[in-house]
């Protein structure tokens, strides 16, 4: 079955992940669920590509002019780890509401609840399932305009 | 004939790979990605998680000759190595890798030490074995793995 899509109708994901294979895989897992997938490595290029790093100008669109649907980011990541870079994001006016998903390969019941009660959509356990994803994309993603 | 008896072949490899308990289902998600549109999707992976991961084998090398060991730094490269085999479904390193991290815990040297040679050996078998049977697999041509019994 193949679904035509116009190009605002794709949800578009940012994906962080510091390891390389999960970024692979994360992309790999988006794109067969039917998102267009832009990755970052660690947190500092991810608030560079959503327009969040300090001094630079916020606006509703990022710096490339591509809306963000989703943010999905791993948890243990160098320098800034999931938890900070979902704190950003909430702190901004523009992008707060934006869901993010943290996902990360321990289940540390702290952790959720700290990301949970920051303002995470979801906490998802390493490694990501196909189902999991789908199910994500379809529960999560509101394709209309912030 | 031949061609059967070769298919048959390539998911007999397929499966012995599970039953011997060097790979887990992480394994089928990685091959339920597969498709026309990108048919070699498994062995890239793979083949990715080898040249990547080398270099967290060897600074767990490096990591592990100096003295006194530090347990904090062994554990979080093991993290990250950890994680990668756990990606690719390769069982028998990830419980290596989880046996290191109890050592690194304890700050049980000898475990430690002990433990990463069985990593390391594990890894180096899972390589020879995959690569057998991805050049195995690409000489009878795309096999259906959907339908198979583990």
């Amino acid at each position: 079955m193949s679904i035509e899509y116009h190009e605002e109708d794709v949800p578009h994901v940012l994906a962080v992940d510091d390891n390389l294979i999960d970024r692979k895989l994360v992309e790999k897992l988006l794109k067969t669920s039917s998102c267009r997938v832009t990755t970052a490595e660690n947190g500092l290029r991810a608030l560079e590509y959503l327009g969040l790093k300090e001094n630079q100008q916020q606006n509703h669109f990022n710096g490339k002019g591509t809306k963000v649907n989703m943010i999905i980011t791993d948890y243990c990541m160098p320098g800034m780890t999931g938890y900070e870079l979902l704190q950003k994001i909430k702190e901004s006016s523009v992008l707060k509401d934006v869901p993010v998903v943290i996902m990360s390969s321990e289940n540390i019941p702290n952790r959720i609840n700290e990301c949970l009660e920051k303002g995470a959509e979801r906490f998802m356990l390493k490694p990501l399932k196909l189902s999991d994803v789908l199910k994500l994309r379809h529960q999560l993603i509101k394709c209309s305009t912030l | 004939m031949e061609r059967n008896q070769m298919h048959t072949q390539v998911a007999n490899t397929r499966k012995s790979l599970f039953d011997q308990g060097y790979l887990d289902d992480q394994f089928i998600q990685l091959e339920e990605l597969q498709d026309s549109s990108n048919p070699n999707f498994v062995e890239e992976v793979v083949t990715l998680y080898y040249r990547d991961s080398a270099r967290f084998l060897s600074n767990l090398d490096q990591a592990l000759e100096k003295r006194p060991l530090d347990f904090s730094k062994l554990d979080n490269l093991m993290h990250q190595f950890k994680g990668s085999s756990t990606s690719i479904g390769a069982k028998k390193v990830k419980t290596e890798c989880t046996h290191f991290r109890n050592y690194c815990s304890a700050r049980n040297a000898e475990g430690c030490k002990r433990t990463f040679q069985n990593v390391k050996k594990e890894y180096t078998t899972l390589r020879k074995k995959l690569e057998a049977y991805f050049q195995m697999s690409r000489q009878v041509g795309p096999v259906e793995t959907a339908c198979q019994a583990r």
